[in-house]
């Protein structure tokens, strides 16, 4: 993430998560420029949630966020990828069975 | 190689980047529609250049991977210089563009005929401040912040649309600015959607999803025109006389003033030329013309049944040139209102962050 924090007049940048609809994940939708969380909430909802996208805004300053670095990607996720035991195609049941 | 001779080489690499990327930004899109534009001043330090050049040859090799595959790059994925600026740049003058937008058709939400007219502008334009900022947030995840965009913006070093330096002279133009304007950034905007660089392409999604209803509420109002008196016809019609060739423009040089176009597609930003984007607004636009029963005003648009294409008049790109160049209609009272906008609106920010450091200290002293 970007560390764009504290300018623009110490408005702390947050990232903005909104649930679409009752049932589904918090989605990542962008940030908003904001001086606390309230204010980011409010923000967010003009910003974020004008054609009634929303049942449920989360607001995290985005200097709280870690993410995994790009370099690190085949370290973290390439010993995923030979595990096909993991997957239910991987085991071959009696067709009577099979719909399991 | 030692370190002064590796400077040497970082310095002269940028410069050539800085001369290339002052080239690149000859209109290669409608948002850096500018021929002139001067080197970009970046906060980069040479010694990271000179680090670059000798640690990044297979991150560029990575890059270029992900590129050829259509894939997306990431905010924090390896780009090059030139990628990222182009990207700040591009980025950047859209979002500059949506707000700027909004003082053309804000110029007559006081003066809507109805209530309907009236709420429906002021969703439009509330909606173009939203696509403004969800640009400013994509251009920040490439390092820039929002004070420098700003900056840039009000002191003319920033484009915008070239389009939003002509005036809305009657009700009819609002009608028209949704029709049209909206029309073509919908053309631009599609392709965008496919952009390389996620952030600005999840943006473009975003925005495409709303851009819709702007155009429909402007033919919309101009069809309501359409079936009333005669002078509500006159008044559509000298609207549109005013606008189209205006519009033509938004798509910027055609291809053959574009040499630096071809960086644009490699990098999977730019995805549709000037000239093929033109001419696939003007399609679409005759039948609308003709529903809508108003004459564009082209004496030589005519369907070309070889090229399957209508053929069109000349454009004035002395016009084009003028308006980029600051001499517009309304170049200089657009950027005044814009900085005094935002000048205006200082105390607000300073009593919201007065505010939350008041509230943070008092939440202190009460757990101490």
């Amino acid at each position: 993430m970007s560390d764009n924090n504290n300018h623009a007049g110490q408005l702390v940048l947050w990232e903005v998560f909104i649930r679409p609809s009752m049932g589904l994940e918090h989605k990542h939708v962008g940030s908003v420029h904001a001086a606390d969380a309230s204010h980011a909430l409010q923000v967010a909802r003009d910003v974020y949630t004008r054609r009634m996208e929303g049942v449920s805004i989360w607001v995290v300053p985005s200097n709280h966020i870690t993410a995994s670095a790009p370099q690190d990607k085949a370290e973290l996720f390439e010993p995923a990828q030979d595990k096909i035991y993991r997957h239910p195609t991987f085991y071959k049941l009696p067709e009577s069975v099979d719909h399991m | 190689m030692g370190y002064t001779s590796k400077l040497v080489a970082a310095i002269g690499l940028l410069a050539q980047a800085h001369f290339r990327l002052s080239r690149n930004f000859g209109a290669l899109h409608m948002y850096t529609q500018s021929l002139d534009q001067s080197p970009v001043n970046t906060n980069e330090s040479v010694s990271g250049a000179a680090v670059d050049i000798h640690q990044d040859a297979h991150k560029q090799a990575a890059f270029d991977r992900i590129i050829d595959a259509d894939g997306k790059i990431e905010a924090q994925d390896w780009m090059p210089v030139a990628y990222r600026k182009t990207l700040v740049r591009q980025i950047s003058q859209h979002a500059h563009s949506e707000i700027v937008g909004m003082l053309p058709e804000g110029n007559w939400i006081s003066r809507a005929p109805s209530l309907k007219r009236k709420s429906i502008l002021m969703a439009k334009v509330q909606d173009e401040a939203g696509h403004g900022l969800y640009l400013y947030s994509a251009a920040e995840t490439l390092g820039t912040s929002r004070d420098d965009m700003l900056d840039a913006l009000h002191t003319g070093r920033a484009k915008y649309s070239s389009i939003f330096n002509y005036p809305t002279l009657s009700w009819a133009d609002v009608g028209m600015v949704g029709w049209l304007v909206d029309g073509a950034a919908i053309m631009n905007q599609v392709p965008l959607c496919r952009c390389t660089y996620g952030p600005y392409a999840r943006a473009m999604i975003r925005v495409c999803k709303e851009e819709s209803f702007h155009q429909r509420q402007g033919y919309d109002a101009l069809l309501a025109m359409m079936q009333g008196s005669q002078a509500q016809r006159d008044m559509v019609q000298e609207s549109l006389n005013r606008w189209w060739w205006p519009v033509l423009m938004m798509f910027g040089p055609p291809d053959s003033d574009s040499p630096n176009s071809a960086q644009g597609m490699r990098w999977g930003i730019k995805r549709i030329s000037n000239d093929d984007l033109r001419q696939k607004f003007i399609d679409a636009t005759v039948a609308q013309a003709e529903t809508l029963g108003v004459q564009l005003p082209d004496p030589d648009l005519k369907w070309n049944e070889t090229r399957q294409h209508y053929d069109f008049g000349p454009i004035n790109w002395a016009e084009f040139h003028d308006v980029l160049a600051g001499k517009g209609p309304c170049n200089v009272e657009r950027l005044a209102t814009r900085v005094k906008a935002h000048q205006d609106g200082q105390w607000v920010r300073e009593a919201a962050t007065a505010y939350a450091a008041k509230q943070a200290s008092r939440q202190q002293r009460l757990a101490a």
